[in-house]
């Protein structure tokens, strides 16, 4: 009885880290009181904010294809949803990606607008 | 109950004599370790750094060599236990820098100096080998901890 327990426990918890890409859009989009739009996301996603690196500089301006980190060389899978079916499915790992990268590329955490806009943008890519 | 004694001696013997190889790097497998240090860069073998470089590192991942590496709590200290766990230290020579300070790159190690004192800053700058963080480059085994010399392939 108590394995079972676990075990349904365990679903329970998985299914909640079982997100698709449509769901960060929207919960990023009620965070941000506005809706996303794909052309901010893009304009976002390719221009340098002060900083030495845009989000293209590792992803690429084409984000359907494999990046490359720009200081270490290692490729990076593509981070569009329809070339990598990985991506946007594990918050933890949203999370984790948006806090460093946006540090790194914008020196402060993203807004909820942002990271809408660059998930919209990002569905559009095929 | 001899033979329990006989074989736990085996295995220390075994455990001691482990630090002989000295150009083996293998190490046992660490999914986190893959997953969170090797999603950006190669995994660089812990027994090139000192345990104290390696809690300096993990201490400051906010700010990991111009990037922000910072991880969760739990998978930090489970990486930084691997890293001390496998860490080298007379391996290294001196583990530290002038200031006293943990030495945090393996290319500024004593070891890896002397090992490196006949590659020329020209073949450092090579395009096909960039950075002296590149080991891959000419260690063709380097992702398999293997850095044995006859596995050197330096490329043009």
């Amino acid at each position: 009885m108590r394995h079972l327990l676990i075990i349904a426990a365990t679903l329970l918890a998985t299914s909640a880290y079982a997100d698709t890409p449509l769901d960060f859009l929207a919960r990023y989009e009620k965070d941000a009181g506005s809706p996303a739009s794909a052309e901010r996301g893009a304009r976002f996603f390719n221009m340098k904010h002060g900083d030495e690196w845009s989000c293209a500089s590792c992803h690429t301006e084409r984000p359907t294809q494999v990046g490359r980190h720009a200081k270490t060389d290692k490729p990076i899978k593509p981070l569009a949803p329809s070339a990598n079916a990985e991506r946007f499915t594990d918050a933890a790992k949203v999370d984790k990606w948006f806090r460093r990268n946006c540090n790194d590329t914008l020196n402060r955490a993203c807004s909820a607008q942002e990271k809408a806009d660059v998930i919209a943008w990002l569905l559009t890519l095929n | 109950m001899k033979f329990q004694a006989a074989s736990s001696i085996a295995a220390v013997l075994a455990a001691l004599a482990l630090p002989a190889h000295a150009d083996s790097y293998k190490l046992p497998r660490n999914v986190i370790l893959e997953e969170e240090c090797g999603s950006c860069h190669m995994v660089f073998p812990p027994q090139m750094l000192h345990a104290d470089s390696w809690r300096a590192m993990m201490g400051d991942l906010a700010r990991h060599f111009g990037s922000d590496a910072s991880l969760d709590e739990q998978r930090r200290i489970a990486i930084t236990d691997f890293l001390v766990a496998h860490s080298g230290g007379r391996k290294t020579g001196a583990t530290r820098d002038a200031r006293g300070k943990p030495l945090l790159r393996i290319s500024e190690t004593e070891r890896f100096i002397k090992k490196h004192r006949e590659i020329s800053a020209a073949t450092w700058q090579r395009a096909s080998i960039k950075s002296p963080a590149n080991c891959g480059a000419c260690h063709t085994r380097a992702a398999a901890g293997d850095y044995d010399d006859d596995t050197i392939r330096i490329p043009k």
